[in-house]
């Protein structure tokens, strides 16, 4: 009786993971066969790249690559830079105004540039960024997320180490550069595989604020080639959509563990 | 009286020491500060004052008043819109929810091939949703697509999915639910791994049955994770719209479109830019409230616990 029970869970969670999966899997055969193929499950088909090249030869995939890659860089960097500061001085500094200003960077776990839309395309517009990767990042730059998660880090650090580092003569930033960040480490760690998922595959304000091949990322472009306007093939555009997914998806599979530890961690807070 | 003199330049020490610390830490906090001011602060007032402003069109914008806003009370979209906000909320919570808990039991066991059916249930969370609109956006086209070819298998009609305004909503929230549920499953696993295995034990002795203890153990200690995700999954519910740009553009007729979604279309389509900022008001106090709630309520619950 128990037996049959585990049994039947078994072959239930299977079937739930394989429909998971579906989708996925589907995807991958449709951009490895010919287009005849799209929907004819031969398992005898021939395997083909030429889906890949054709979708690669008709968007510039290269450029939306680069750009996708210089915008994680700069916003995954200045979100770093800008949070190790300000969750550095919330922690370990007791001044006029803290409460007032922790909370005002709390205003943003509340309403996130996701939805502000409407007056950030003014902001952007009036410093004259619009259809740069800058304006894609700088409403991202400073991540409330980050700067809560490194100052929660940071404030578990014992004063044991930070009275030693100073014995030893180390100023706030020696302090902050040899102490804190070395032992905010798996935060960075958590806080950057997080972010760096988030803004490849951002979508919305992206699509809002560029409007040309030199700025657009990965997904926009993904979007515009797949336009049903555009009436490309099926099978190039599920080309494409492997190319738009798979670097993360790969890092995810090589790395699993962070992975799923990084998204709990983040999410938890 | 040595003492005194002591404290003084002690004090006055201190006082130089405070200041300098004030310096500092404001330097520290000033990127930050510049940031948020110039992209949340600034912005959530803007967007309150351009509520009460007239477009100026043709001349200058002037104030209003509340005219935006009895506008969009006048407004048959600006309710649909939120009426699917909630349709869709209340399809696509409690679900990805209800499958969250159940893959986490699973994977939480010694069950056969744990790892791979972890992989398969999470996998999801890391793509993109635009690749994944695209995908499922195939899964719906009407008769070349994979859902029609399967009902053709098995005898039955095809359908547009994405084109009749009673099935729209569905078939989106179904392509939601599996691009969330593994990632709130994830919480779960962690809650689940906190219950102590002699709690199992004493119950097994006691002769409790595994959907009992569930049902009476495990379900009321996942009670702070259940709240925690929930609340998670409704703020989600206003900001996912990437898939509508994609696959229906909000229609047919609005039936699919969200309230970000027609903030976007308001804003950048039709270029009403102080209309779109009266309905971000409006989806600002949505989120504020929702995130009040999680604050005041949430956060005290847990600690308590």
């Amino acid at each position: 009786m128990r037996q049959n029970g585990y049994l039947i869970e078994t072959i239930a969670a299977w079937i739930l993971a394989l429909l998971w999966l579906l989708p996925l899997v589907y995807c991958l055969w449709s951009a490895l066969h010919p287009a005849e193929y799209a929907t004819n499950f031969d398992l005898t088909a021939p395997l083909t790249l030429e889906n890949f090249a054709r979708a690669w030869r008709q968007a510039p995939f290269a450029r939306y690559y680069l750009n996708t890659v210089m915008l994680v860089t700069l916003v995954l960097a200045g979100q770093i830079v800008v949070a190790t500061l300000a969750a550095y001085a919330l922690a370990r500094f007791r001044f006029v105004g803290r409460d007032v200003l922790f909370a005002l960077v709390l205003v943003q776990l509340m309403i996130m540039p996701d939805v502000l839309i409407v007056e950030n395309y003014r902001v952007i517009s009036a410093l004259n960024l619009l259809d740069t990767i800058p304006a894609i990042a700088l409403p991202y730059m400073a991540s409330a997320f980050g700067i809560f998660l490194l100052r929660q880090a940071f404030k578990s650090v014992p004063n044991e180490l930070v009275d030693a580092a100073r014995v030893e003569g180390a100023s706030s930033f020696g302090v902050l550069w040899r102490v804190f960040v070395p032992l905010g480490k798996t935060t960075y760690i958590a806080f950057g595989l997080v972010s760096v998922s988030y803004h490849w595959n951002n979508f919305l304000w992206p699509l809002i604020v560029t409007n040309s091949v030199e700025s657009r990322p990965l997904t926009v472009g993904l979007a515009v080639f797949g336009a049903p306007e555009t009436g490309v093939d099926w099978s190039i555009i599920t080309a494409a959509t492997v190319m738009t997914m798979a670097p993360l998806l790969l890092a995810f599979l090589l790395f699993q563990r962070q992975f799923v530890q990084s998204f709990m961690r983040v999410g938890i807070r | 009286m040595v003492a005194a003199v002591m404290s003084a330049t002690e004090s006055r020490g201190l006082r130089r020491r405070n200041w300098l610390t004030n310096v500092n830490a404001w330097l520290l906090l000033l990127p930050a500060i510049v940031l948020l001011a110039t992209f949340t602060h600034y912005p959530i007032l803007a967007t309150l004052y351009h509520s009460f402003f007239s477009l100026g069109r043709s001349g200058p914008a002037a104030f209003v008043g509340l005219d935006n806003y009895s506008y969009m009370l006048d407004d048959d979209v600006f309710w649909q819109v939120l009426r699917n906000n909630v349709i869709f909320a209340l399809a696509t919570v409690p679900t990805s929810i209800a499958l969250a808990l159940l893959m986490a039991v699973w994977v939480d066991k010694k069950i056969a091939g744990r790892s791979f059916l972890r992989l398969a249930f999470f996998t999801p969370t890391v793509l993109p949703m635009i690749a994944v609109a695209n995908i499922w956006l195939f899964f719906y086209t009407p008769g070349y697509g994979l859902l029609d070819q399967f009902l053709k298998m098995i005898g039955l009609s095809g359908h547009n999915w994405l084109g009749d305004p009673a099935t729209v909503m569905t078939a989106l929230s179904v392509m939601v639910v599996w691009k969330e549920a593994g990632f709130f499953m994830i919480f779960y696993l962690a809650a689940l791994q906190t219950i102590p295995p002699d709690l199992k034990e004493a119950a097994a002795v006691e002769g409790a049955g595994r959907w009992y203890f569930f049902r009476r153990i495990t379900l009321p200690l996942l009670m702070p994770t259940t709240l925690f995700v929930s609340i998670n999954a409704l703020i989600n519910s206003f900001k996912l719209v990437d898939q509508l740009v994609i696959m229906t553009k909000g229609g047919p007729n609005n039936a699919s479109s969200l309230l970000l979604y027609y903030i976007y279309e308001v804003a950048f389509t039709f270029w009403d830019t102080t209309y779109a900022a009266t309905l971000t008001v409006t989806l600002i106090t949505i989120l504020a409230a929702v995130a009040l709630t999680k604050f005041i309520y949430l956060d005290r619950r847990i600690h308590y616990q």
